[in-house]
Formats: C-alpha cells, structure tokens, sequence
C-alpha cells in the first residue's frame, strides 16, 4: 500500500504547513456530497421519475431549479473556504486532562459572510465560528488532552457545509505548533522549607523544629513522617497519619524529585512536584526545583513558574532542549 | 471588528468523518422555518384533502408551533405512533385504498404534518425539507396553472432559506432570504438549460393509478336530460383554436362531439356497431375551400378531438369514425395541439351502412305515445318537410330555452313537447330525433360545442364547457347526412351570438361567461392569453416540442447524444460563469500597495527600477541622487506610501488619491529619436 499512502500524502498535502499565513488555494480544499447530498440526488431522481411518469412540465422545471440549486451550491460551499486566510498563534500550555486551545486568526478579504466554518482534530471536538464579511475572527481549536509532554495535536479540519448542507467542503491545516502540557497536579503539602542552600540536609530533620499536630498521610509524604503509633491505634480502613511540624526559618524551599515518596510512580512523583511548585508559586515563596538531570534555580515570579512547569512536563522526553533554544 | 468565538457549539460526538451528518441537535430558532416549510409544501392541498385531513395538519402545525413557543418537550413517541397509524387507517378508509394520487398525496401530507412533532436533530430537520420536495411536485398533479408556477419559485425560496438557517446559524430573516434568492437567481440558468435540452422521455412509464384522470371534465359518453346544461355552467376552456384564415361565422362553427344513436326512454347513448358497419370508412366531400386550424385540447379523457363540421384532413393517430366524429386512437390525457382542416359544407356518407340507418329509425316502444300520434301526422310528407314541420313548432309554439327546465317523468318526449316546454338544448335535440324516427326519417343526436370566442390579444378561438351543445342530424337520401339545430328555432340568439345572449339575466351562468364591463372582458382575455402562452410553451413542452424548438434554433435531429452533450457543455459553461461570478476578487488586493506599484513601475520605463529589497524612503533617497529632476515627485509618493502604509493613517481615501495621482504627474518619457 506505499503507492496509496504516497496518493494520500500528495492529495491531502500531510506535510506542515510552513508558510504563513495559511491561504487556501483551490489545490488544497476537498469537496464531496453529504449524506444529505446524497439523500437530495435521490429524492431529485425519484421526482423525476414520478414528472416523467405524470408528464408534469412544472415539475420537470421544480426538478431542474433544484439540480442547478445543487451546483450553485456545490460552488458556495467550496467559496465559503476558497481565499480564507488562517495564521496560527502561541498555544498556552495546559494541564494534562485540560483542553488545550489551538488559537487560529482568521481573515475574510471577501465581501460575504463565511459562515459556521468548523474547526476539528481528528477526534477532538469541533468548534465553529462565524467569519464577517471583510473582517477577522479567532477560533480556538480544542486538543482534550491527557498525557503531560510536548502535545503534537497532528492536523486540523476545517470544514463547512454552508449554505445547503448539501456538500461538505474541506481542507487540512497543519501548522506547526505544538503545545506543553504539564503534568496534572496533585495538591499537597509543601515540604519543609530548607534555610540552607544544601540539598543534603533537605531531608533531615533540621529545621522542623515544632511538632505541630497530625494529619491524614498525601502521597506526598515520606515515611518518615508517618504517626507509627497513632497508626497502629486506628482501624485499617482510615488513612495513616502523619506528624506535622512548623516552625523553622526557611528563606529558600527546593522542590526536590528526592522529597516526593519513592514508592509512587514516576509520573505521580511530577503530578506532586507540579502540585508543589503551583502551591509554592500560590505562595510567593522563593523555590528552586531539582529533577534527576536537572535543576533550576531558586526565583520566584511568573517565569520561573513557568520554566519549572515546562521542566517538569518535558522531564524525560527525548531531546529534552527546551522549545527556546529550538527558535532561537 | 475582532468577533469572538462562538465558543464551542459543543457537539458531544466526536468530529464526523467527510460526508457524515453530525446529529446536531436542532436549534430552536430553526424551527420556525422548519414549520414555515411545513405550511408551505403541505397547505395548498388543502384545496383537494378531505376536511379531517386538513384540520389535522393545521392543528399539529399550530400545537407545534405552541410547543415551541412555550419550550416546552414534544409528545412522547408512541403518542405519535399512534396519531400516525390513525391517520394512516382514515386515509385506507376514506380514500379505499392507500395506492392512487390522491391518497398518496394524503400519506405525505399526514407525514409533513407529524414530522415537526418528533424533529430533534438536524437530520429531521433535512427529512421535512426533502419531504417538502416531494410535496411540491405532487400539487402539480392537481394545477400547472401560472400561479402555481409562482408559487413553486416561493416555495423553493423558503425551502432553501430554511436549510441556510439550518447551517448557517442565527442570522437576520432578511440576510437569509437574500441568500437564498442570491442561490435561486444562479441556479435559474441551470434550470433553463437542463429545461430546454434535457432529453424528454414520454410517459407514462408504467400504468397510472385509476384516479391519475379523475377530474378531468367533458362531455361524457351519454347524454340525459342535465348533461349537458350542467356542463354549461362552468367557464373552463374545452379547447383553444387558430383558424389560418378568418375564421368562419359564430352560427357555422359546430364542434363535432360524440353522435348518440340509442334512446332509451331517459338516455341517449352512442351504441356499438356491428364489425362491418364498423369497418366502413365514412365518405365525406367538401364543397368549397377547406379551412385550416389547429386546436389545443384540454385534457378530457376521451377518444373525440372535436373538429369543426365536417372534418377532411385530420392529424396523424386519428381518424374519422363512422358516425363523422374525429376520434384520437388514444384518450387525450394531456393538452394537446391537432392540425385539421374542415369544410362547413359538405356531404357526408350519402351512400350509408343499412346498420347505421337502421339503429337511426329504433325508438323504445310504447312510450310517448301523443309525439308518435303529432308524428304519425306527419310521416307522409318527405323527410325535408317533417323536420321543418318540427322546427316551425318549435318556433311558433312558445317554448322556452332555460338551464332550468322542469323534471320530466317517463313520456319525457310528450311531457316536454305538450306541457311543461321548458328545456335546454338536450331536450330540443332529442325531441326533434325522437319526432323524426317516429316519422320514419332516420335522425341522431350530436353533442359537441357550438361556437366559441375570439380572444383578440393572441386571435385564438376560445371554446369554453359552457358552449357546450347538442343538435340533430338527418340522413337524407342523395344529401347524406343533414344537420338540424332545433335550438336555433327556439332560441335563435345562442347560436348567432352564444349562450349568454340567449339566456336570461336570471339563469346561473358561469361569471367568466357573462362579463359585461368592458375591460373585465379584456382582463380576462390578457389572462387566458397568457395562459394559453404558457400552456404551450413551459407545460406543453414535450419530445415533440423539443425537437421543434431546436430545429428553429438551426439544429437538425438532434438526438440524446447530442442533447446530452450539449447539455454538459452549457452547464458546464454556466458552473464557469456562476464560479466567476461568486469568485471573491482575489487580485483586488491593496490598492495602496497597487499604487505604489505602479508608481515604481513608471519609474523603471524611466530608467530606474526599485530593488525589491529597497523601502519607499531608501528608493526615494536613490532616485533623488540619480535623478534629480524626479526627486521631488518621488518623495512625496514614497511619504504617501509609507504614511499610508506603515504610518497612523492606514485607510485614508484622500491621501490613497494623491498617491495614485503621483503617477500622473510624472513628466512625459523623453523619447528617443524625437
């Protein structure tokens, strides 16, 4: 089957877009008849017939109003795409199990309103939107995503039936965009702050000084800190508890992989540290994070949060370089 | 002008593959144009539909309508079910069956109607227009008339504004009507081509119904006391005809109908002839010049064209029956147009089948004994003497001519002739045959139309039911068969100047018939004009007619093939037309960018073109060395460009003028050789 894939690909254009703005052209905007389309070409042919049959002259003509009805159609739906100018914007990251929106600005040279033009992943939900005459409009195309990483969401659809429904015109976009979905976050306490530069000492119990109280055991939590005996004193079913300190003069609060409690999996281990960084983030607190390979330095502000979360969604992924050095 | 999105209008389903129908559910302000369809389609055959019928579409139409005023959920599916399985049982019980026209056409109006109730999704929405289709084809079953062309323009109209609503979201009425004209107007061309070459096959293709025919209204194949004055009151045209040359007088022009030989007592019928009498071809011979004409027959479901006394030359599948009457070989179904000629003289069948003379003499026995007694008077005399004995009573007695003659009972004959002598042409046209055959002069009744109205606006004769007549005819021996209108003596005027002269105010004449005011008339006669127009050329347009159209247009018998060709080429031709005409004019792009353009263009028939890297101010810096004497004019073009490009004042007109006018001022090329 090469020889079909290759038809495919010189038919359909599978290679991204890189020009932009994307305009379409006749060569790349497909038409064929709806099912209604169809179901109209056999109610036409049933008609006639029964003109035919009957010798009705007026209906000879209703018939033929409506197959012309049909070509001008065929023309309009393929006009409603023909000339649409699209230019693709900045996709904002998202968290995984969120929908991220794939931003298009449309612009209509045309004189005439292009209408419900809509906008599809394969797969993913449709939006539509209205375009006015000479004007411009943005649609955001919808990716449900679920994994965290670099999204590649593949190719959009814009289609249209308008005005008849009666043909379904189409072309493929691909513009290339990607998006940085973070891993989704899982909100739990944030570790104790660390008034050292140290790594090491992170996890000692320097600088939890107070015990302050229990509370039901996170993920989260080492094991260390788990009540043992007030544990031992309540039934099975409840969660285990953990000791809680306060206290202690922490300036700096490192995110460390090596906090996270080893005996979850990887991808909880990012989902906690996310949960971490967006809750110390909430905070205003002064973080650095620290991932096997990778560690970034103590900041705060919207850019650090920032390139701790792309850190945390890119952990792992091959060719891990960041997406700036890549446009650099 | 940055319209937001119209986020989402969340389809649940995932995205459908090409050519699928996404179940989208049915917006709620579509659905008025969905009823508007409904109503449209399926209320003007109300005019036809039994009165239950046409209640029900109204009223599911009106609680629709209610439901979606009110938002509130349509009726539960077996509550439908229901309805539809009722109505589908009063249909079989109204109609007697559930194949035929009408009924038919009731089972789709049953269905326009309830489908409203059960439309939740687009897809229903597209059932109720192709059902809308449907329902616009069937009323032409019933009229073909210029307004129900009209109507079919309308209708399509609405139709197709409907489905614009359905797939193009909320948007003005207004917005949609125009587009759904806009789509009309570029389809037309189509319409005309694929009208004017589509190859037409004729029908039928199969057998039609019973009922195809029904309605279809005539003289009929017998005639009683009634038949004909019933005819009479309606106005309908029976036939239209052209006659090449002037046409003959009002008081000749008798249209051959049926000839009734068979008397009964009450009924005069037409009776089959024997095999040999049958086989005899009637001899007809004209006495001066034949006049051409060509008719244009309504349909009426019988075999008899109705040409003028006596018929000589008639049109190819026809001939002349035994009794005189040009006879179709097939029922006329459908309007048509014959070519006869015919002489208002003649002699025909002087030499005459003895069974035909014979069934011309038979009476019922025993009835009516006072005529046979006033005929039995007369039979002594020769056979011209009697009928005008017949005729000078009928004169000279006061009889009447009315539609509204009293009931005779069963010595009709002497009833009417000795008492009550008050009839139509029916009764003085069996009265007089019956006269004859008791005198032994052998007579029969002839139906037809007698006289008819010129329409000067397209000088066609018009022959309406209501000119409907029935007269009698002797056989004479050595003149043949010899026509004698009783009618004429009683009530002169209706054969000289047509029925409304003859009958008195009172009588139930039809309107179109009795116009007195002037330009009524004339109304009426611009209309019948303008149909008989339309009958000919748009319903009329059959194989034939199409062959004959093309040859005018130069072109020798043309077959499918060619047809089927040429259509292609010209819808072709027209795609081409309609593609450029909704073509968004792509290459009108900037026309500051065109100016600037144009201004660099000049520049380089002037020996400097700009580079492509080079802006309007650096170009301008350039041409100022190199040229100096254009420094100044390109300056000011390049502010221009750059101001209207790049600077604050992106979209003003005037500074747009004094660009392009830049191009203008330039001084004219020095040539060189001048």
């Amino acid at each position: 089957m090469p020889a079909l894939a290759s038809l495919q690909r010189w038919l359909f254009r599978l290679a991204p877009d890189e020009q932009l703005p994307i305009v379409l052209g006749q060569r790349r905007i497909f038409i064929v008849p709806t099912r209604a389309g169809i179901l109209f070409a056999v109610v036409l042919m049933v008609m006639l017939i029964g003109a035919i049959n009957y010798n009705l002259s007026l209906g000879h003509a209703l018939i033929f109003l409506l197959a012309g009805l049909g070509i001008v159609a065929m023309v309009h739906t393929f006009h409603n795409l023909f000339g649409l100018c699209l230019t693709p914007g900045r996709v904002p990251a998202v968290f995984a199990g969120d929908l991220a929106h794939f931003p298009l600005q449309l612009e209509n040279t045309r004189r005439q309103t292009r209408r419900a033009l809509e906008f599809s992943f394969a797969g993913q939900a449709t939006s539509s939107v209205d375009l006015p005459a000479e004007g411009r409009a943005s649609v955001a195309v919808s990716f449900a995503t679920q994994r965290r990483g670099r999204l590649d969401p593949g190719r959009v659809t814009l289609a249209t039936r308008y005005p008849l429904g009666l043909f379904r015109a189409w072309s493929y976009l691909h513009p290339r965009w990607s998006c940085i979905v973070y891993p989704r976050p899982i909100r739990t306490a944030l570790p104790a702050p660390s008034p050292t530069m140290h790594a090491d000492h992170l996890h000692g119990d320097n600088g939890q000084e107070d015990f302050a109280g229990l509370r039901p055991r996170q993920l989260s939590d080492p094991t260390r800190h788990i009540a043992w005996k007030a544990v031992a004193r309540r039934s099975d079913e409840q969660p285990h508890l953990v000791k809680q300190f306060a206290g202690g003069a922490a300036e700096e609060l490192w995110l460390a992989w090596s906090l996270t409690a080893s005996e979850s999996g990887p991808e909880e281990r990012l989902s906690i540290l996310t949960g971490w960084v967006l809750s110390a983030d909430e905070e205003q607190a002064r973080y650095g994070l620290k991932l096997p390979g990778k560690q970034l330095a103590v900041a705060r502000g919207e850019a650090h949060r920032a390139s701790c979360l792309q850190a945390l969604a890119l952990h792992g992924e091959n060719g891990e370089a960041p997406e700036s050095s890549r446009q650099a | 002008m940055v319209k937001m999105v119209k986020h989402l209008k969340a389809v649940g389903k995932p995205s459908a593959s090409p050519g699928s129908l996404p179940l989208l559910t049915l917006e709620h302000g579509a659905i008025p144009w969905l009823l508007a369809v409904a109503l449209a389609t399926a209320g003007p055959h109300a005019a036809h539909l039994p009165w239950w019928l046409s209640l029900l579409v109204g009223g599911t139409l009106l609680w629709r309508a209610w439901l979606w005023q009110q938002r509130r959920p349509l009726p539960p599916r077996w509550a439908l079910v229901l309805l539809v399985i009722g109505s589908i049982a009063a249909i079989a019980w109204q109609f007697g069956t559930l194949l035929g026209k009408d009924a038919g056409v009731a089972l789709l109006v049953v269905f326009m109607a309830l489908k409203p109730m059960e439309m939740s999704s687009r897809r229903d929405a597209l059932v109720v227009v192709m059902l809308g289709y449907f329902l616009l084809l069937t009323h032409y079953l019933y009229s073909q008339s210029i307004p129900t062309g009209a109507w079919l323009l309308a209708a399509i109209a609405l139709l197709t504004a409907a489905l614009i609503r359905l797939h193009g979201g909320a948007q003005p009425v207004a917005t949609i009507l125009r587009h759904a004209l806009l789509l009309l107007a570029q389809a037309l061309p189509f319409m005309l081509i694929l009208y004017l070459l589509f190859p037409r096959v004729a029908g039928p293709l199969w057998g039609l119904p019973q009922d195809a025919y029904s309605g279809l209204s005539g003289l009929s194949e017998e005639m009683s006391p009634g038949t004909i004055s019933r005819l009479t009151l309606s106005g309908a045209i029976a036939f239209r005809s052209r006659f090449a040359g002037e046409p003959p007088e009002k008081s000749d022009l008798y249209w051959r109908g049926p000839v009734f030989d068979e008397y009964d007592g009450h009924t005069w019928r037409a009776r089959a002839l024997p095999a040999k009498a049958a086989k005899q071809l009637p001899v007809v011979a004209g006495i001066g010049a034949p006049l051409a004409y060509s008719s244009i027959l309504e349909a009426h479901n019988r075999r008899w064209l109705l040409a003028l006394d006596i018929a000589t030359r008639l049109p190819p599948d026809s001939a002349l029956a035994p009794t005189l009457e040009a006879l179709a070989r097939e029922p006329v179904r459908v309007r048509t147009q014959f070519s006869f000629a015919s002489s208002i003289d003649y002699r025909a069948n002087v030499i005459e089948a003895p069974a035909i003379l014979q069934q011309a003499l038979a009476l019922p026995k025993e009835i009516n004994p006072r005529t046979r007694a006033l005929a039995s008077e007369w039979a002594s005399r020769p056979p011209e003497k009697i009928a005008a004995a017949a005729l000078a009573m009928f004169r000279n007695e006061d009889f009447y001519y009315t539609l509204r003659p009293s009931l005779l009972g069963p010595n009709a004959m002497d009833e009417f002739l000795f008492d009550s002598r008050r009839g139509f042409c029916e009764h003085y046209a069996s009265a007089f045959v019956f006269l004859m055959r008791a005198a032994g002069v052998p007579a029969r009744v002839v139906a037809g139309y007698q006289g008819g109205e010129l329409n000067p606006v397209d000088g066609y004769l018009v022959v309406r039911q209501s000119d409907a007549h029935a007269w009698a005819e002797i056989w004479l021996a050595g003149q043949g068969w010899v026509r004698f209108d009783p009618t004429a003596a009683v009530a002169p005027a209706r054969i000289e100047q047509g029925i409304d002269a003859a009958l008195p105010a009172g009588e139930p004449l039809p309107m179109i018939v009795r116009l007195d005011s002037d330009w009524l008339r004339q109304l009426r006669n611009r209309w019948e004009a303008a149909n008989n127009t339309w009958n000919q050329w748009v319903l009329g347009y059959n194989p034939q007619r199409q062959r004959e159209v093309l040859s005018r247009l130069g072109w020798r018998d043309p077959d499918w093939r060619g047809m089927s060709a040429s259509l292609a080429i010209l819808c072709g031709l027209a795609l081409l037309l309609v593609t450029l005409w909704t073509l968004p004019r792509r290459l009108a792009a900037d026309p500051v960018q065109r100016a600037w353009q144009k201004y660099c263009a000049a520049l380089k028939r002037r020996g400097i073109p700009r580079a492509e890297w080079e802006g309007p101010l650096d170009f301008a810096h350039r041409v100022a060395r190199e040229k100096p004497d254009l420094a100044a004019l390109t300056n000011e073009a390049a502010g221009y460009y750059a101001e209207l490009r790049y600077g604050r004042r992106a979209s003003n007109g005037q500074l747009l003028r004094r660009l392009q006018q830049c191009v203008r001022r330039l001084p004219p090329r020095r040539r060189k050789h001048s």
